[in-house]
Order: structure tokens, then C-alpha cells, then sequence
């Protein structure tokens, strides 16, 4: 291993993207494929070991920590990341690239670094290049919901800041390891990850910003934020039992906002919450089995993912739509989209012999080795939804259902095509020879068998009743042209609810205040002191009519006799030592 | 001129109808099925005849229809957050 090689795998996408702008035509692409491409070679070369430190302000930075769970998720992101590229080889837009390969520079850091330091700039990195994957669509709608995406990823990142420097001020460790210790500085690290995983109530950053990027933006967005999460989970909250809940919440909300959307690419940013679900309940159950099972799914996730929104893709690239209302029809002229993109929806269904089935099944069998009958139960109703939602209705409205009229056609950049057959190919190879990525499995297990004849038939006999009632209730499915609330209500309308609190709250403190103070206070003070003396002078001074008059001329312009102004005084403080007296 | 005749094969209400009966006739092939593998059940429930069938008929029916009533809640016009 020569010294050169140990150079960590984030800075050559990083520094790479620099030079984008610099190269012309179809070279630029080709030079964007190579990068990825290059990062891939060089993580399949790196020894395991912590390889390169580096002295940072008083501590010793981990910048390269490899080990079989840091080189399966470096694998999986350069891989995809490179078939991406072949994707966008059309694309001329240097910002895009130079963020995309940013983004992607960005999650390969947090994968390999070793310490806490190292993690939390590339977790902020990956937070601001992202956005610009948002923001480069150029739409008032990309600007607003990249806008709310950067808040609240900045937000999600305060979290685990504040984590990390308690984290670090009790025990004085920077290193990256599993957090055994329960303490208030793992759960803000926690609670920091789980907002990038996209789990309720923070959620909705995923489904409001990824269907608003460009076509290859929200492609390359779907692979990684949540991905790294859940390598970050992996390595440091394996067996914390909150994430089971965590996880089956995740799963059975995706699928009911899925079934909600009307939007395509909403659809499926929906079923990235669903499938992160199931990979975030297999790092709670803790053992060798899921958190190979949850490694083994985020791995298939992103290929059978990116297909499906390469597919989804190439649907917007050709007709400008995304809303199920006004596609369908499209198999006549867009055959090859369609194939593929229903290969990508039967591999995230684990419909056996594609890769959703070598990996699910793993986290599956993981609860029901640990007897945990719920999570079993709800996994295996997840796994039924999803069936329903990107395995049926994607494909179902998109490709068939009402025929609109539409003729688009076929992308007429080959390589979009090309990337989605890669895809699609790597989805069945892994489906029926899931051997070498059982290999790259982080944790020793007992061998996994995935397919057994009554495995296989339990699994068709779920998927094709699933079948069965999506088309038995196809009239409760049929799409409205409506999108559906969620949380993401709270931070888009929250600014006007502010006001209105606001105003309502504390002007109305400030009305009273005034009533109070102002009007009551103030008005009752003057008057006693302006017209108390007045009032006691005429009460004790016998006097006439025309003599009363001018004392109270007098005390209202405040130019009283001086002597009348001592007696009045010395009247004043004799009665105030009475009223004092105990 | 002569223009290629377009791939319609999922209009036809014959195919549909065909469709339809595969559909059936696969559920029901996958049930049987059951009868002669060996399952091994994991707790005691799963074990009964066709339960992934039930389990997957069942779940999507309520999964479906809970959508269906929450959407009378949750679904808000497509311009909702620009008004």
C-alpha cells in the first residue's frame, strides 16, 4: 500500500469538483464519472486500520478509519454515485456537478472518519452542498423548500453540535465509536442523526425538498443524507431499543403518505421514509443479523432507489410532469423507462430474485430471532405496503392507468437509459446471486439462506394479495390533484402563526400594560398628587367661595403661597406618621 | 405514410379481463402452494393456513382505507402554502 493511496476517499470528489468549470464539453462528464469511479477503486484498495490523523486544534482528527462497515457504505455511494454520472451524462450544469460530487464528497467523510470533529463537518458540508442541488432547479418552489431544507438540517445539526461538545467535555474522547453510555449527550447525537434519517416529527424536510430538485438532483439526494444516517446509527446506537419504534413508526407512515400523494416523486420520497424505517428498527434489534440486515438494505435501497427516481426522471425530463393526475399511458411510448422502473418497484417490494429480497428479509428474521412479535408483525405489514405504494401505484399511474394523450417517447440521451439498465441489472443480480454482497456484510453471523420454497412462497403469497387489494380498492386510490398536510405545516406556516401569536400574545401583554400603568396607574398618581394636597388644603381652610377658587387656581398652576405650601407639607407628612404608626 | 401501430395491449377490456383472472388465479396458486411445502411458523399465530395471504390481503385493505380517511383530513388543494 504506497502512501499516495491514503488519501481519504471524500477529498478527491471534494477537490475534484473544484476543477469542473474548468473542463469544456463532454469531457467535463466524463471526468465527473471518472471521479466517483476513481473513489471506488481507491476504497477497494484501503487496508483497514485508522490510516491517516491528523492534529487539529488540540485534537487528534480521524480522517480515514476503514473497516468493513466504513467500506460497504463507501462502496455502495461510489458506486451509485458513478452510474448517477453515467445518468447525468447530458447534463452541462457545472454547479450541479460541482455540488453533486460535493454532496457525495461530503457523506464518503462522514463514512470514514473516526472521530466526532471529523463527522460534524462533513455532516454540515453535506447539508450545504445538498441544497444547491435543490436550489438549481430555479423554480420559487426549489428556492422556498430549499430554503426550509437548509434551516432545518442547520437546526438538525445544532442538535448533535450540542451533543458532541457535551459528548466530548464528559469523557474527553473525540473518537467515533458506539455510545454505550446512555447520557443526555448520546441522545442529542441521537436526536440530531434522526432528523437527517428523516423520522418523525422531522421528517418532512425529505418529502418537501427532493420532489423539488432538478431530474438529477433529486436522483443523487435520495442516496445519501438518509443513508449516512444510518451508517452513523449502525456504528454508534446498535441494540438502542427506542429505534425499533422509531423504525416501525418510519415504515407505516411512509407507506400512508405514499398512498396519500399525488405527485410521482413525492411517491417515492415517501418510500425512502418507509424503507429507512426498516433499516432503523434493525439497528434497534442490535444484533449481528439486522445491523448486517439494515448495512445489506441501505446497499440495495440506494441502486433499486435511484432506479425508480432515474425512472421517475426520465418521466419529468420528457413529459414536465410528476403529478399522477396528469401521467398515465406513458407504456406505449416510454417501454424501456417503464421496465426498468417496474424492476425497481419488485425489488423494493422484495419480490424474490431481486435484491430487496437477499436484504430484508435479513432485518425480518433478525426480530423473529429476538422474539419481538410486533416489530415482526409490523415489518411484514410494511413490507405488504410497500408493495402498494412503489411497487404497484408508482408504476400503476404513471406507466398505465387513464391514457392522457401523452407521446413522450423515450429519453433521447442513451445514457439515461444505459444507467437505468445498470440499475436494473444490479437489482436482479443481487436478487439471485446475493453472495458478494453478503461478503462485504460488517458483522459475523450465521449464514443467511434467502431462499427457501416456503420463504419464497409466504413472500409471493403477501406481495400478490397485496396485489389483489390495491386492485380490488382502486377506487378509494384514484389520485386527486391535492397534496396532503404534514409536518412540514408547523415551519411552512409557522412564520405567519408566529406573528399571529405574537401579536395576539405579547401586544395584547403590552395593551394591558398600558391600560394598567399608562392609563391607570399614571393618570391616579397625578391626580393624587395634584389634587390630594388641593383637596386636604380646602378641607382644613375655612375660607370663601372666591378665596377656594384662587387656592385651587393656585395648586393647579402649581404656584401655591410658599406658606401654604409648608402647612399643606407638614399636614402631609402628620398624617402619613399617623397612618404609619403600628 | 404509414405510421407504426402503437403498443395498446393494456386498453383492451379483453386484456384487462385476462389480467384480472392471472391475478386471481395467482393468489390462489400461491395459497395452495402452502399446502404442500413445510412452513416453519415463528410464533404460534403464523402458522395457520394462509396467513401471509390474510396478512397481506388484510394490512393493504386497512392501510388503503385509513388513507382513505385521513385524506379527508390531511388533503388540502395543490396551492395550499401559496395562498
Amino acid at each position: 500500500m504506497t502512501a499516495s493511496l491514503l488519501f481519504p476517499p471524500a477529498f478527491i470528489l471534494i477537490l475534484g469538483a473544484l476543477l469542473v468549470p474548468l473542463i469544456p464539453g463532454k469531457a467535463k462528464n466524463i471526468y465527473v464519472i471518472a471521479l466517483p469511479a476513481l473513489a471506488f477503486w481507491m476504497i477497494s484498495q484501503l487496508p483497514h486500520g485508522e490510516l491517516l490523523s491528523v492534529h487539529f486544534f488540540g485534537h487528534d482528527l480521524s480522517l480515514l478509519r476503514v473497516d468493513k462497515l466504513s467500506k460497504i457504505f463507501g462502496y455502495v455511494f461510489t458506486l451509485n454515485a458513478t452510474i448517477v454520472c453515467i445518468y447525468a451524462f447530458y447534463l452541462k450544469d457545472s454547479q450541479q456537478h460541482m455540488s453533486a460530487l460535493g454532496y457525495i464528497g461530503g457523506a464518503l467523510g462522514v463514512v470514514f472518519s473516526g472521530d466526532l470533529i471529523t463527522l460534524y463537518f462533513f455532516w454540515e458540508w453535506m447539508a450545504v452542498c445538498s441544497t444547491f442541488l435543490i436550489l438549481a432547479r430555479r423554480t420559487p418552489k426549489a428556492y422556498g423548500a430549499g430554503y426550509r431544507y437548509v434551516m432545518l438540517h442547520l437546526f438538525g445539526g445544532l442538535v448533535l453540535l450540542a451533543g458532541i461538545v457535551l459528548h466530548i467535555n464528559g469523557t474527553g474522547s473525540i473518537g467515533f465509536d458506539a455510545f454505550t453510555d446512555r447520557t443526555l449527550a448520546s441522545y442529542l447525537i441521537l436526536a440530531g442523526i434522526l432528523v437527517n434519517a428523516a423520522a418523525p416529527p422531522f421528517h418532512a424536510w425529505l418529502s418537501d425538498a427532493y420532489p423539488e430538485a432538478t431530474v438529477t438532483g433529486g436522483l443523487i439526494l435520495s442516496a445519501y443524507t438518509t443513508k449516512t444516517s444510518v451508517y452513523t446509527l449502525i456504528r454508534g446506537y446498535a441494540g438502542y431499543e427506542i429505534l425499533i419504534v422509531v423504525g416501525c413508526v418510519m415504515a407505516l407512515y411512509g407507506i400512508i403518505y405514499a398512498l396519500l400523494e399525488n405527485d410521482m416523486r413525492r411517491i417515492l420520497a415517501y418510500s425512502i421514509i418507509n424503507q429507512v424505517g426498516f433499516m432503523i428498527c434493525g439497528i434497534g434489534i442490535g444484533t449481528a443479523m439486522s445491523l448486517n440486515g439494515a448495512a445489506a438494505h441501505a446497499f440495495c435501497h440506494i441502486i433499486y432507489k435511484s432506479l425508480l427516481w432515474m425512472s421517475a426522471g426520465s418521466v419529468l425530463y420528457m413529459t414536465g410532469k410528476s403529478k399522477c393526475t396528469e401521467l398515465g399511458g406513458l407504456y406505449k411510448t416510454m417501454p424501456w423507462t417503464m421496465i426498468f422502473g417496474t424492476i425497481g418497484a419488485l425489488a423494493i417490494s422484495s419480490v424474490p430474485f431481486t435484491s430487496g429480497y437477499t436484504s430484508k428479509p435479513l432485518i425480518i428474521e433478525a426480530a423473529v430471532n429476538q422474539h419481538l412479535v410486533w416489530p415482526w408483525l409490523i415489518l411484514e405489514i410494511a413490507s405488504a405496503g410497500v408493495f402498494l405504494h412503489a411497487g404497484i401505484k408508482f408504476p400503476y399511474f404513471v406507466f398505465f392507468n387513464q391514457d392522457r394523450g401523452l407521446r413522450p417517447g423515450e429519453p433521447p440521451h442513451k445514457t439515461m437509459l444505459w444507467a437505468m439498465g445498470i440499475m436494473a441489472f444490479l437489482c436482479i443480480f443481487l436478487g439471485c446471486y446475493p453472495a458478494p454482497l453478503y461478503a462485504l456484510l460488517p458483522f459475523e453471523m450465521e449464514p443467511h439462506v434467502p431462499y427457501t420454497l416456503s420463504g419464497v412462497i409466504k413472500q409471493f403469497q403477501l406481495l400478490m394479495l397485496s396485489a389483489l387489494a390495491f386492485f380490488v380498492f382502486l377506487k378509494l386510490l384514484k389520485r386527486t390533484d391535492t397534496i396532503a398536510i404534514d409536518t412540514d405545516i408547523i415551519w411552512r406556516k409557522g412564520g405567519r402563526w408566529f406573528y399571529i401569536c405574537m401579536d395576539k400574545g405579547l401586544n395584547f401583554v403590552n395593551y394591558a400594560f398600558n391600560e394598567l400603568m399608562h392609563k391607570g396607574a399614571a393618570t391616579g398618581l397625578g391626580r393624587y398628587f395634584s389634587e390630594g394636597p388641593l383637596n386636604m388644603t380646602l378641607a382644613v381652610l375655612p375660607a370663601d367661595e372666591a378665596k377656594r377658587e384662587q387656592i385651587t387656581r393656585y395648586f393647579r398652576a402649581g404656584i401655591s403661597p410658599i406658606g401654604l405650601s409648608v402647612a399643606v407639607a407638614a399636614l402631609y407628612l402628620f398624617g402619613f406618621i399617623i397612618l404609619t404608626l403600628p | 405514410m404509414s405510421h407504426k401501430k402503437e403498443f395498446d395491449w393494456f386498453d383492451h377490456d379483453k386484456n384487462r379481463k385476462l389480467l384480472w383472472k392471472l391475478l386471481w388465479g395467482t393468489c390462489a396458486l400461491t395459497v395452495i402452494a402452502e399446502a404442500f411445502v413445510h412452513v416453519h411458523p415463528h410464533f404460534s399465530f403464523d402458522g395457520i393456513f394462509g396467513f401471509s395471504a390474510l396478512l397481506g390481503f388484510a394490512s393493504c385493505s386497512v392501510l388503503i382505507i385509513l388513507a382513505k380517511l385521513l385524506g379527508l383530513v390531511l388533503k388540502v388543494r395543490e396551492d395550499y402554502y401559496d395562498r
